[in-house]
């Protein structure tokens, strides 16, 4: 009897030793890959940059009490100069100040609106591609509905309900967005469920919760890391695109999208109050982009809707 | 399975989905916002007139059957008032929808003639410098928002340049051609107006371009890898191996299959160029349904904001079949995997 739990404990140590060699040998691998290439490295150093850039911003900015509702009538309008990297506003505030708080928001409004659609999408696409039949039919003809429109307008049109706000705007994108990941992990699901190892750990009598959550939610790991990193950077477009039609980020607050609305009012003379911000912007984007195509290449993710 | 089976599952599935987008649609209208009529009339009308609107609207009666007198409008292409304009909802929006559909119809022209072949010609000669271009147009089409492409273009283009127009689809100096369609560039070819033709040209290139780049580069990556997939078939081997000349391959058996892929996104295309829309139309003054629709937001007029939804929904799913119908008529493989 003890013996047999001697060794049982013994293969389950093996177990955990053969698992944690093949891990790290994978990590080792991927990050060899990652390394190779410059594409994925370029996109991490930019969008980390930014991250850290976000985090410091009341130390690194120039004006930190320029991201608030600050007026100094006698320095507006003036074009980039040493002291004004990117030139002032309509009242005086340093636009490079207010591009780096405003980074704050964009990355607030990705991991907020990812940190609601995605636990919920993951879980309904698990349940749909694992129990198939009338449950995943409700579940998939529920994401057809809510992509029937495009991302955006979806957003529009729940904004429009309430007065607009930033955090309004990220509970409407959040509402339509675990359609993504919904989908994505109901296919790899449904193609992980007649796989050998399901099969095993279903004879052997293990329950439904722990199937889905240990022996298959595991293995969509590496695409859900590629489809998050992607997804920020398509969060972010759009809530720049809600912020740019007045529904996100409200003033005096500094939004990348608001910034480019109100700049474009003063096209062309004034063109430092929307070629900055738009430049910022598509800084991030890219370098989430970017970043999420080299860790495609890195862990070798080939499902379908990345 | 045939294609008539094929097409009536493909059928049902839409109308399902529009049933389920109306739905939808009456939650968010009905239901969110709380009191639609006290934010119609505002915060100082008498609860007199709150009440008065609220049957009018018919919002005394129960949810159900005032989901079924929503329906019953729609199907009588009565969408309701616009508190905005006091005209009704379904007159406006045919007012509004031409501009719009010309300006996405022009944005799909763009990633048609470019995005297809430029993905073909990259997918043909992988790893050349070709290639590496189409990557770096993808990951900034996906990159730029397309209200800066817009702004840039009118920066480089209008102000710079001073070649091309800011805004409107029409010089106030050009005479518009009499209204047959409402699109501005069928109408001007009808009227045989030249002048009216090249002046609406020059208004839409700029805005459609800003709508097309995202499509352009998701378009141009797609070609281009159906295309690579598609030449390291066998069949394509074999081809080449009976010593049929390069230029036969390419045309007679590389072309048809790689264009399969694109066509199965197209409707996704199309709707994210309406998204696209609401933006790049803020830009240029354009007087479409987009813009309409972001006015009626701003100012909570909720029959108007529903009725635009609705149109950019059923859009939406009819793109969705015809393209969806027509990707299994060209491919009988689509259907087959339907069947699974």
């Amino acid at each position: 009897m003890e013996a047999d739990q001697r060794a049982l404990s013994s293969v389950g140590l093996e177990i955990t030793i053969t698992r944690w060699i093949a891990f790290k040998d994978r990590v080792g691998r991927g990050w060899y890959r990652f390394r190779r290439n410059p594409i994925s490295l370029a996109g991490g150093s930019m969008v980390l940059l930014v991250i850290l850039l976000a985090i410091l911003a009341p130390y690194v900015t120039p004006y930190p009490r320029h991201a608030g509702p600050f007026t100094d009538f006698s320095s507006i309008f003036q074009a980039p100069s040493r002291s004004h990297w990117f030139g002032t506003d309509e009242v005086g505030r340093d636009v490079f100040t207010r591009v780096i708080f405003g980074y704050r928001v964009s990355l607030m409004m990705a991991i907020v609106v990812l940190g609601i659609s995605v636990p919920f999408g993951v879980f309904l696409g698990l349940v749909a591609g694992y129990f198939g039949g009338w449950i995943e039919t409700v579940i998939m003809r529920m994401t057809d509905i809510f992509l029937a429109l495009p991302p955006l307008v979806m957003a529009l049109a729940i904004c429009s309900a309430f007065t607009p706000t930033i955090e309004k705007a990220m509970l409407a994108v959040a509402c339509i967005w675990w359609t993504w990941h919904c989908r994505l992990i109901a296919g790899i699901t449904r193609s992980l469920k007649t796989e050998e190892f399901v099969q095993a750990s279903q004879t052997i009598g293990s329950s439904h919760i722990r199937i889905l959550f240990k022996d298959i939610l595991p293995n969509c790991a590496s695409a859900m890391m590629v489809k998050i990193t992607l997804d920020a950077g398509f969060v972010i477009l759009v809530g720049a695109g809600l912020s740019f039609l007045g529904l996100g980020v409200q003033p005096p607050k500094p939004g990348l999208g608001t910034m480019i609305s109100y700049g474009a009012a003063h096209l062309p003379m004034k063109w430092w109050l929307t070629v900055f911000p738009s430049l910022a912007i598509f800084f991030l984007i890219l370098g989430f982009n970017l970043l999420g195509d080299g860790l495609r290449d890195m862990l070798d993710v080939e499902a379908e809707g990345i | 399975m045939n294609f008539a089976s094929f097409f009536t599952r493909r059928l049902l599935h839409s109308i399902l989905v529009l049933v389920g987008l109306s739905i939808l649609i009456f939650i968010i209208a009905r239901i969110l916002p709380g009191d639609p009529a006290r934010l119609a009339l505002g915060p100082f009308a008498s609860k007199r007139q709150v009440e008065h609107l609220r049957h009018q609207m018919g919002m005394d009666q129960p949810l159900h059957l005032q989901y079924v007198s929503y329906v019953r409008g729609i199907f009588h292409g009565d969408l309701g008032l616009s508190f905005q304009t006091r005209r009704s909802v379904s007159l406006d929006i045919a007012h509004y929808l031409p501009a719009t559909i010309e300006l996405v119809m022009m944005a799909i022209v763009w990633v048609l003639v470019i995005g297809v072949p430029f993905g073909v010609l990259a997918g043909r000669y992988k790893d050349s410098w070709l290639d590496n271009m189409s990557r770096v147009v993808a990951f900034i089409g996906v990159a730029v928002p397309p209200f800066v492409v817009g702004l840039m273009g009118q920066l480089i283009f209008s102000y710079g340049l001073g070649i091309l127009p800011t805004a409107g689809r029409l010089s106030l100096l050009t005479p518009a051609p009499p209204t047959w369609t409402g699109f501005l560039i069928v109408d001007s070819l009808i009227a045989g107006n030249f002048t009216a033709l090249g002046d609406a040209l020059e208004h839409i290139l700029l805005p459609s371009f800003a709508i097309a780049m995202t499509g352009i580069g998701q378009i141009t990556r797609l070609t281009r890898g159906s295309v690579s997939d598609i030449l390291g078939k066998d069949y394509i081997e074999a081809a080449r191996a009976f010593g049929i000349p390069n230029r036969y391959v390419t045309f007679k058996y590389m072309l048809k299959p790689s264009f399969i892929a694109p066509l199965t996104i197209l409707g996704l295309t199309f709707a994210s160029e309406l998204g696209n829309a609401f933006l790049v139309e803020t830009v240029f003054g354009w007087p479409g349904m987009a813009k309409y629709g972001i006015r009626a937001i701003l100012r909570k007029d909720f029959n108007a904001i529903m009725g635009v939804v609705l149109i950019i929904g059923v859009a939406f799913v009819v793109v969705n079949l015809i393209v969806d119908v027509l990707a299994g008529y060209v491919d009988p493989r689509i259907r087959i995997r339907e069947e699974e």
